[in-house]
């Protein structure tokens, strides 16, 4: 892992994934809502507004999978002192909060034409929200310092803390009576029928390659940022 | 030990300390967070009848009554181990179907009845194409 650890090594394997990672996933998202908007039959039920899945899931995914990589690099940062495990968490905290928006926004919009709401205070989407103000606030405080590349001890911790949320996210609709419903997918299988699951495959693949597309942006961003100004800072000592 | 051994012990310690205390909470709101009641969850001799509630559960085959009025909703909320009977003047939403879920915001009346003031409709985790539902109707499947 310390392989990586001098960010010129890195840079040279994240300047070519870039574009990789942000061309497939945008050709594996646009073919994914295709197939969904235009390929699937309508759900039995809820007819044609079953399709806003194909965002929402996905949304969901990386909302939560975003924090779960923010914990993870918090632990490599306090335990290894991985000097780009800062930088990583850094750059995933704001797409993680975009994609948790994106979340609650289809997941409102969804919820009017079938369960005849905009919003309720359900545990699922109570925690949900919990996990974009836990967003903020990360943002917040890793602004807080001197530091614009990685990010402090006290926000890494505090993203150790916030993890906490996400298996209540989980098994909200589990513990306790939720409007919204229980799990489809699960280890055990899929209750989607196999018509309405299979879109989901490529937006999910697709949202995360360009999750991580923007994450290596924003991460090689911060790094030349943090070179000019070591740069600048030499020059004016000379 | 080495300091790295330290740190990591130390953060598996303060992960462990952390988890249990989300637990903890999580446990001691249990019901508190729940988002309506369920029909056997109400006491018959205690019927939270002094402030509003959510009553949910299924719609009970058959019993969907519309009065002379053309407004007026009767439907009978079950959840398997008891049954609520209910009133709802209004819109119901699109997916509000017999055999399927419901959320009912109201008040209980002293008589057991309970009176909504709002319907939500509830699925369930089920997704699949028409002609599919059509043929799993017909085996009964569908009912679970």
């Amino acid at each position: 892992m310390h392989a990586y650890a001098n960010p010129a090594r890195f840079l040279k394997l994240a300047r070519p994934l870039t574009p990789v990672f942000l061309t497939l996933g945008a050709a594996l998202v646009l073919f994914g809502c295709y197939a969904g908007l235009v390929m699937t039959p309508p759900d039995y039920l809820q007819g044609d507004s079953v399709r806003i899945m194909y965002i929402h899931v996905p949304a969901a995914w990386l909302g939560m999978g975003g924090w779960s990589a923010i914990a993870i690099a918090s632990i490599t940062q306090l335990v290894w002192r991985h000097p780009l495990a800062g930088v990583a968490a850094r750059a995933i905290a704001m797409p993680g909060a975009l994609f948790t928006a994106i979340c609650l926004v289809t997941g409102s919009i969804w919820g009017r034409p079938t369960w005849g709401t905009w919003w309720e205070w359900d545990g699922r989407m109570t925690s949900m929200l919990v996990l974009l103000f836990l967003y903020f606030g990360y943002i917040a405080l890793s602004n807080a310092g001197d530091d614009r590349t990685s990010v402090s001890r006290a926000t890494a911790i505090f993203g150790i803390v916030g993890a906490v949320n996400l298996p209540i996210i989980n098994r909200s609709v589990v513990w306790w009576n939720s409007l919204h419903q229980g799990p489809s997918i699960t280890l055990k299988g899929s209750t989607i029928a196999p018509e309405l699951l299979w879109p989901l495959l490529p937006t999910v693949i697709g949202f995360s390659l360009l999750f991580g597309g923007i994450v290596l942006m924003r991460m090689r961003t911060n790094l030349a940022e943090a070179k000019r100004e070591a740069r600048l800072r030499r020059m004016a000592a000379a | 030990m080495k300091a790295k051994n330290q740190r990591l012990i130390l953060a598996l310690l303060a992960l462990a300390a952390v988890i249990g205390a989300g637990l903890l909470a999580v446990s001691g709101l249990k019901q508190e967070a729940a988002f309506f009641y369920a029909p056997g969850d109400v006491p018959k001799d205690d019927l939270p009848l002094d402030r509003a509630v959510r009553l949910g559960g299924m719609v009970k085959a058959g019993s969907i009554r519309h009065d002379a009025d053309g407004v007026t909703l009767r439907f009978v909320v079950t959840d398997g181990k008891a049954e609520v009977p209910v009133t709802f003047k209004g819109i119901a939403p699109d997916l509000f179907k017999e055999n399927s879920g419901v959320v009912a915001e109201g008040r209980f009346q002293a008589d057991g009845r309970f009176i909504a003031a709002n319907l939500l409709a509830k699925h369930d985790e089920k997704y699949m194409p028409p002609e599919l539902a059509g043929k799993m109707h017909k085996t009964g499947s569908l009912k679970q």
